[in-house]
């Protein structure tokens, strides 16, 4: 920008204490894991400095955490629902006033802009909690019964993109209807959680109500077939949905997946351009393009696609990449390096399909996970990268002519979690959402989210509701 | 103009039919879109060397109004002089932009403004309403310019803009324009009363379209004046106008900028969605009077490091 | 073969118009001789003495038609030739239920209602063919019941089950359930358990492929909905053997949804289960023993719909 170089703003790392290691929250305590050894370390993505050394849980602390949650569930499913409230509304109190430590916590351990960390992942996490502590004493009108009774322990395995909110998504419902949990986060992103048992701690919350156990795949393989669960709760890979899927089979566990995306954000030459454009940076490049429901299939109308192409490419021109704790970096570090492996192979089977690469001018960091925000055009169906989810900030740019060629090309994915369109018209708003089979349409918005609303997918998605009034079905039996 | 203007454009000047075809088939603009962008920019963080060099280009880029009744020549003359040294205690400060009166009052402060620099906006066409005859605004605009101003600040017909005569408007525009000869026309549209962003984007294309120099949120003498969204959609109008003719359009939010934090703000939206070659006092102007002191507090706090006081600035 | 049907006997009932409807009777030769289907009286055939009663084919429901299986393969039930189903005819089946399914889930709710009333119509107007087959009259009637207790749904699930969301901002956000698609269904024995998994299915938009275990109420059950305005391929009914074709609906990535109402074998329904998991399809089993005569809440709707929120923002 030359004249107007905004000077580094970064936000304070030392309002976060970070323990040098960390052992297993299991029982209201944190307890080191049963066999030693068994550690591993979390890197700040953005310097690969190492942040603190975390357990790995085993069969062994699995098998306890999920007999405290067992001992837990009687005396916590039979509280008032009015008593479990009012320790879900300390949390969510508790989250607010410490929102700022957190805030930085998950950008360290994440790579995503604390901009981001603090005007949207706090904030929803909070909501969340609130949302479902008023939920607690008023479930027999939720429309599940006169007397909806708790499932008992829920196994949930979250990942790495919004480690907090999906713990929130996870914990809030589960806790508000009289569940107990044990919860895994994450192997790249688990401070957060573990800052969260603290939390728990503060709220006096009965020990056992949550466990959280940290560990790779193994260790939420582990959870997810311990017989003494009742549910399953998982976001993540639309693989290893499948194969928990599979795991669960026959086992009268109740499952709940949130998976992958694909989503296509289609843009109609009646569109409001500039709001279009947001539209499309918000949807891709939001939280480095690690959303499940990120808009990753542009589908713009023939007619305007000169137009809305050169606005996107100025507007791309403008994110700033770098340093997620400045308070002015719109796109933070990828947040791993087997992620940005990921990133690095499908943009090159892009290129090597044949489809047109570009990126904004970007300088990225020596140190860390980076990836420039990037499009890819001349994308048509047949492309790997019109129909893997990449998960980063990569971009498919596809053309339509027709509103059935654009619900065609949206649908035509075995995906179906959210999609975007952009028009003026409102008849064409509510025809295409109708035919659009995705859990969740943005009309004119993109990647909006709130507690009341309900999110989940269509097809290889996953099934299964978060949010709002349908988010306690998961939970009740 | 510049002889690529309009050259992508039709003609539209002497047809309702196709002024009106045009300027509803601009894209439209999303309320809540622009609203959540304008908000988002508003958190950028501005501090320290950016925060200085911030400040002194806001200061260049105020035109230091007094628009009130009650103004005397006393007034305009302490005004004009505080324009030229806006803090006296420190010569590295520099000067606003242009100071901007009434008609009557533009005598008095060219005496003080002339051949410094500084610039001399008059408002007229029966500001702040609009509402007199063309010939009596015509009348307004060459008396202004004969007094000594170098810059108009006019105000469209609302009453017609919403009343669909954009032609009207148009004329209205091109005859002001040409009674300015050679002062520079701010077309002031009056957003507050526009209500809606797809009104204040037609709006700025039709003042482009016949012929303003700058285009200007407001009057400050309606209750909603200068936004962060409507200057944001002036800005696309202004960027788009470029691409699409070639000429270059000023703009200017006024009424209701009254912190430093504020300013930052707009040249942040400036910085991030037309660039660089907007972020001059050529092309870019805060209409404001209180503006200036907490400009000057905040530049004194970043020289000395510590807060300043009211009693430290001059109050004309 | 469950219990329930083969212990029906098969008798000559009256029609509420007090007509005698002509029971076929079965193969005493081949009954006799096919090890492990219970041998079935003759039934005389009342009329004239001498008069030949026209016996029923009973085949396969898919896409509205009544083919035979592709694999010309029949077996014995209670005396009657039933078609025996092939994967092919599950293959068949989906791709028919998937072309039936976008219009069925566009018509309107009102429509849908409408269809389902009717097909209850015809249901009573063959209460005697039911009975007369070996359904006991009460489950036909609960049945009849059952499917105007669905019929009615049609046009008001989407309001209980969905619905405005206040979320904290300037959207309109709203949340409705849509049909999950194709659903396979392994329907359980009894008419009313088959009438129970078939009606919730297709009232709300899916369309169904449903392997029937006992054949003669099904297809008698595939005949009404012949004739009942329910466009081809909503539902398509298969009889056979369910561990023969369940596993080919189970994989097979066009089908959405997986009812297991009438797997009784639980390895079965692990293995379908776990095959079902493949493409990620929801998939109904009820906890232990259904009983189909208590009220069945809204589960059996709401397991097979999405929710679909759309977000759209609010401003001028």
């Amino acid at each position: 920008m030359g004249m107007f170089e905004y000077a580094p703003a970064p936000e304070s790392r030392s309002v976060v204490d970070i323990a040098p290691s960390y052992g297993l929250f299991i029982d209201g305590e944190f307890v080191p894991p049963a066999s030693s050894g068994g550690v591993f370390k979390t890197v700040n993505p953005a310097t690969e400095e190492v942040l603190a050394e975390v357990s790995t849980a085993g069969p062994e602390d699995v098998d306890r955490a999920v007999t405290a949650a067992r001992r837990a569930a009687g005396p916590w499913s039979a509280l008032p629902g009015a008593e479990r409230a009012k320790y879900l509304f300390r949390i969510a109190r508790i989250i607010q006033e410490r929102s700022r430590e957190l805030a930085v916590l998950e950008s360290l351990d994440n790579g995503k802009p604390i901009r981001e960390s603090r005007d949207i992942d706090l904030p929803l996490v909070a909501a969340h909690f609130f949302y479902y502590a008023g939920w607690a004493d008023k479930l027999r009108y939720a429309g599940f019964g006169a007397d909806p009774r708790p499932l008992g322990v829920a196994a949930q395995v979250i990942p790495w993109n919004f480690p907090l909110l999906m713990l929130a998504w996870k914990i809030a419902p589960a806790l508000a209807t009289g569940n107990t949990v044990v919860l895994k986060p994450a192997e790249t992103t688990p401070l957060s959680a573990l800052f969260f048992a603290d939390v728990c701690r503060q709220a006096d919350l009965p020990p056992g109500v949550v466990n959280i156990v940290t560990g790779a795949g193994e260790t939420g393989r582990t959870l997810v077939e311990h017989p003494g669960v009742d549910k399953v709760a998982f976001t993540g890979s639309t693989e290893v949905g499948r194969q928990i899927a599979r795991s669960v089979a026959g086992t009268r566990k109740r499952l709940t997946l949130e998976l992958g995306g694909k989503a296509a954000n289609i843009v109609f030459d009646d569109a409001p351009i500039d709001q279009a454009v947001e539209g499309i940076v918000n949807g891709i490049f939001f939280n480095q393009g690690h959303v499940c429901c990120a808009g990753s299939r542009l589908l713009i109308q023939e007619s305007v696609y000169d137009e809305v192409l050169e606005s996107l490419k100025r507007r791309m021109a403008t994110l700033r990449v770098g340093d997620p704790l400045d308070k002015n970096t719109d796109v933070g570090a990828i947040n791993s390096a087997e992620q940005l492996e990921r990133i690095r192979t499908l943009s090159d089977i892009g290129a090597e399909e044949g489809a047109e690469r570009w990126s904004p001018p970007c300088t990225l960091p020596a140190q860390g996970f980076w990836f420039a925000p990037t499009i890819f055009t001349g994308v048509t169906q047949a492309h790997r990268i019109a129909r893997e989810e990449i998960f980063g900030p990569v971009l498919s740019v596809l053309t339509f002519r027709t509103p059935a060629e654009a619900i065609e090309k949206a649908n035509n994915t075995p995906y179906g979690l959210s999609a975007g369109v952009w028009s003026e018209k409102g008849s064409r708003i509510l025809a295409v959402a109708d035919k659009l089979r995705a859990g969740v349409v943005w009309a004119n918005t993109f990647n909006k989210f709130d507690p009341t609303s309900p999110f989940g997918g269509y097809k290889e998605s996953g099934y299964g509701r978060e949010g709002g009034r349908h988010g306690l079905e998961a939970y009740l039996a | 103009m510049t002889a690529t203007t309009t050259s992508r454009l039709p003609d539209l000047s002497g047809s309702a039919f196709n002024l009106r075809s045009f300027l509803h088939g601009l894209p439209g603009v999303d309320k809540v879109g622009v609203e959540a962008r304008a908000a988002a920019l508003g958190t950028r963080s501005v501090k320290t060397s950016a925060k200085a060099a911030a400040i002194d280009l806001a200061i260049r880029m105020v035109d230091l109004t007094t628009l009130e009744g009650a103004d005397t020549p006393g007034k305009v003359r302490a005004l004009s002089a505080k324009a030229l040294r806006p803090d006296p205690a420190d010569p590295t400060c520099p000067p606003v932009a242009a100071v901007c009166v009434y008609p009557a009052m533009v005598p008095v402060a060219a005496e003080v403004l002339r051949g410094t620099g500084v610039h001399l906006a008059s408002v007229a066409t029966a500001f702040p309403s609009g509402q007199a005859p063309l010939d009596v605004k015509l009348a307004d605009t060459r008396d202004a310019v004969a007094a000594g101003a170098d810059e108009i600040d006019m105000v469209i017909s609302r009453g017609a803009f919403l009343a669909g005569r954009y032609d009207h408007v148009y004329e209205e525009i091109v005859a002001v324009k040409e009674a300015c000869g050679s002062a520079h026309l701010k077309v002031i549209l009056e957003t507050g009363e526009l209500e809606t962003y797809d009104n204040v984007r037609r709006a700025s294309w039709l003042a482009m379209l016949a012929g303003a120099d700058f285009i200007k949120t407001s009057t400050g003498k309606v209750p909603v004046a200068a936004t962060l969204p409507v200057t944001l959609v002036m800005l696309e109008a202004v960027r788009d106008f470029r691409a699409r003719t070639g000429r270059q359009v000023g703009v200017k939010p006024a009424g209701g900028i009254r912190t430093t934090k504020d300013a930052i703000k707009y040249l942040v939206l400036i910085n991030e969605t037309v660039g660089d070659d907007w972020l001059d006092p050529d092309w870019f102007r805060f209409g404001a009077s209180s503006l200036l002191n907490d400009l000057l507090m905040q530049r004194t706090k970043l020289t000395t490091g510590h807060y300043a006081g009211p009693d430290y600035f001059t109050l004309d | 073969m469950p219990e329930s049907s083969s212990s029906r006997s098969r008798k000559s009932a009256p029609t509420s118009a007090g007509k005698a409807v002509a029971v076929r009777r079965s193969s005493a030769v081949r009954a006799g001789t096919t090890a492990g289907v219970p041998a079935v009286a003759p039934v005389t055939p009342p009329g004239p003495p001498g008069r030949l009663a026209v016996r029923k084919t009973y085949k396969l429901f898919i896409g509205g038609a009544f083919p035979r299986s592709e694999s010309g393969r029949t077996y014995l039930v209670d005396g009657d030739n039933a078609a025996l189903a092939s994967r092919k005819d599950a293959r068949d089946a989906v791709v028919a239920a998937r072309k039936a399914q976008p219009k069925w889930a566009g018509a309107t709710a009102y429509n849908r209602g409408q269809v389902l009333y009717r097909v209850a119509e015809m249901l009573e107007a063959r209460h005697a063919e039911f009975v007369a087959c070996g359904v006991p009259a009460a489950e036909v009637d609960a049945a009849v019941d059952r499917w105007v207790w669905y019929a009615g749904w049609a046009d008001k699930i989407a309001q209980v089950h969905g619905g405005a969301n206040p979320v904290a901002g300037p959207f309109f956000n709203i949340s409705a359930p849509e049909p999950t698609g194709v659903v396979g269904v392994v329907a359980p024995a009894s008419f009313l358990g088959l009438v129970s998994v078939i009606a919730p299915a297709i009232v709300t938009g899916n369309t169904v492929v449903v392997l029937a275990p006992a054949p003669q109420a099904a297809i008698i059950l595939a005949e009404v909905l012949a004739t009942s305005d329910m466009p081809g391929g909503v539902v398509n009914i298969l009889t056979g053997h369910p561990a023969e074709t369940a596993p080919w609906l189970a994989s097979h990535d066009d089908v959405n949804a997986l009812d297991l109402t009438g797997v009784t074998d639980p390895a079965l329904a692990a293995d379908l289960e776990r095959t079902a998991a493949g493409s990620l399809k929801r998939v109904v089993r009820p906890a232990g023993d259904p009983d189909f005569t208590a009220d069945p809440g809204l589960t059996p709707m709401t397991s097979l719909l999405e929710t679909k929120t759309v977000w759209h923002p609010k401003g001028f």
